[in-house]
């Protein structure tokens, strides 16, 4: 399979990354390459073959219901780009 | 006084207790010696007044006969590792200033046992890439050269900084991670010793995630037994990572020496590829003429589905890429380019703060994740992935104790030289690796021998699940055999 120039505009938007114009002819080539490469595995034989869902059989521990952490609002901010109150800030979303 | 940074850590270990120096001497040896060699781009951040704070402050519990198994021990850590108050990146530009407030599992336990951080070291962004070019901070340049030659090599990815300190002399061992070869690549390309354990074994917690199913932390050292010292400091269970085994630690020094006599070596036909350049094949064959003579028996092994390995895993791997480098938006932390709108501001965001590789690994995972496509791409390299590990399975159940390969397919090469064209140029430089992050198990370079042009080239064993400590035992045969290899000084 091979992308066309539409739908490596609409991967970029569905991966929220802001691609130009001239951009778009270089990543289709480099997407293709990349598909083509893994073109091969429609060789392989997977009938009734389980997908992988966890690479080592362990059953997944439960954390207890408690709280281990808090308070700590100044850190969890404290890297962010730009802040009201202890808030994100980000642009309006709602009208 | 010797040259404290040319030590193992074995050595220095033994230096400290017997005060032949001290912690504060041998990190300031180190600071001096990162200090001149800024050209090697090998640290991203240094902070020489953690540094001397922490090894003044382990001199102190030495001193007191308080000290760890890692008391006074400087190291390098990746910059994949979050680092309390100390800036982390991962080598990306969308981090911009991150400053962590917590302590990644793995490093804390590092410093619970009485080792001292020099600074962050260089890493392809993201982790992603095979010779640390694709870092925001530029490339990290190899100490090895070809003879006769001063072109810049690069050291191998993602860990490079780590395996080009460690090479160097500019930190006694480093973290490193390993999502598809990122340790054993590099370690290959530097002659130190890289470690990727089995999937589970070091806390992933703190960590930058790049493909959660697949990364695993694991140390660079000089020797195997560095190696193994670090390694019980880094391994361990945490409840903070889910998939962290809970089972003890083993001594895994204790396995160093140990005889492999008896021990089933299998040597897997597949990694016998088409035009393998004939040092790698030789080196191949002394490395199991080594074992062999030290008792180990070899056997000639299949593992049919190899070459479907590296076609999955750059489906596998985008695709948890795109997933969990969604958070990076702009809004909570580190950069944020402005938009009209929120989703303006989001995509302007991420297609400045990620560099080409990563943006191209992030659209590749979204697309075979999308609908319509999930199931001919992710879903059947899942399937793949399922017959890769039974591969393995299959020859561990017939006693196989470990498995013999390269661990590349090529010694270092030029800086710029590959991928330009093709991105998969320079991903078949894993060819041999991403097998074992495919199964979850763990596996071992170890220098074994130099190419015609006196660069170093090293051989990988992968062991079984949780037996790390097989893998020790036959890479210090390896190790034994070949002798250790340093770079000579030009920096």
């Amino acid at each position: 399979m091979s992308v066309d120039a539409a739908t490596v505009r609409r991967i970029a938007h569905l991966a929220r990354i802001a691609v130009t114009e001239a951009e778009v002819p270089h990543l289709q080539g480099e997407l293709n390459a990349m598909l083509a490469f893994v073109e091969q595995l429609s060789e392989v034989n997977v009938d009734g073959v389980e997908p992988m869902t966890s690479v080592t059989p362990m059953e997944m521990k439960k954390r207890a219901d408690v709280v281990t952490d808090g308070e700590i609002v100044d850190a969890v901010v404290r890297n962010a780009p730009d802040t009201v109150n202890h808030f994100f800030l980000v642009p309006k979303v709602v009208e | 006084m010797t040259d404290l940074t040319s030590m193992t850590i074995a050595e220095a270990r033994a230096g400290l207790a017997s005060k032949s120096f001290t912690s504060l001497e041998l990190t300031d040896a180190h600071l001096s010696a990162i200090e001149a060699a800024r050209a090697l781009n090998a640290y991203i951040l240094e902070t020489p007044d953690q540094a001397r704070a922490m090894a003044r402050a382990v001199d102190a519990k030495i001193a007191k006969g308080e000290g760890g198994p890692l008391a006074g021990i400087p190291l390098g850590i990746k910059d994949l590792f979050a680092t309390k108050d100390v800036r982390t990146t991962a080598c990306s530009k969308i981090l911009g200033n991150f400053v962590p407030p917590y302590e990644s599992t793995v490093t804390s336990q590092l410093w619970r046992d009485g080792a001292v951080m020099l600074g962050k070291l260089n890493n392809d962004e993201f982790a992603m890439g095979s010779s640390n070019e694709t870092s925001c901070f530029g490339p990290v340049v190899n100490p090895w050269r070809r003879e006769g030659s001063n072109t810049s090599l690069v050291p191998g990815g993602s860990s490079g900084g780590s395996a080009s300190a460690v090479a160097a002399q500019l930190c006694m061992g480093a973290t490193a991670t390993d999502t598809g070869g990122s340790i054993r690549q590099p370690a290959a390309f530097t002659a130190t010793v890289g470690v990727k354990p089995t999937y589970g074994r070091c806390s992933r917690w703190g960590i930058v995630a790049f493909a959660s199913s697949l990364d695993q932390a694991g140390p660079i050292a000089r020797t195997n037994r560095d190696a193994a010292i670090l390694m019980r400091s880094m391994a361990g269970h945490d409840p903070k990572d889910t998939t962290s085994a809970d089972r003890a630690v083993p001594d895994y020094e204790a396995a160093i020496g140990k005889s492999v006599k008896g021990m089933k070596i299998g040597i897997p036909k597949e990694y016998r590829l088409d035009g393998m350049p004939a040092e790698i094949e030789k080196l191949w064959s002394e490395g199991a003429a080594w074992l062999k003579s030290a008792g180990a028996e070899l056997v000639e092994v299949s593992l049919p589905h190899t070459k479907y390995a590296l076609p999955a895993y750059y489906i596998v791997a985008p695709a948890e890429a795109s997933s969990n480098l969604a958070r990076y938006d702009g809004v909570r932390y580190g950069l944020r380019v402005p938009g009209r709108s929120i989703g303006e501001m989001y995509e302007n965001t991420r297609a400045e703060g990620f560099g080409a590789e990563v943006r191209r690994r992030v659209m590749i995972g979204t697309y075979v994740l999308s609908a319509g496509y999930y199931d001919a791409y992710y879903l059947r390299a899942q399937k793949v992935r399922t017959l890769i590990k039974k591969d393995f399975e299959d020859c561990f159940a017939k006693g196989i104790s470990a498995i013999l390969t390269p661990a590349t397919p090529s010694a270092a090469f030029g800086v710029g030289e590959k991928g330009g064209a093709d991105p998969v140029e320079m991903y078949l430089n894993d060819i041999f690796t991403v097998t074992v992050n495919m199964a979850g198990l763990p596996g071992i370079a170890v220098p074994a021998g130099k190419d015609a042009q006196g660069l170093p080239l090293g051989l990988q064993l992968i062991g079984r699940p949780f037996d790390e400590e097989t893998l020790f035992s036959l890479g210090e045969v390896i190790e034994q055999a070949a002798g250790r290899f340093t770079p000579e000084r030009w920096w």
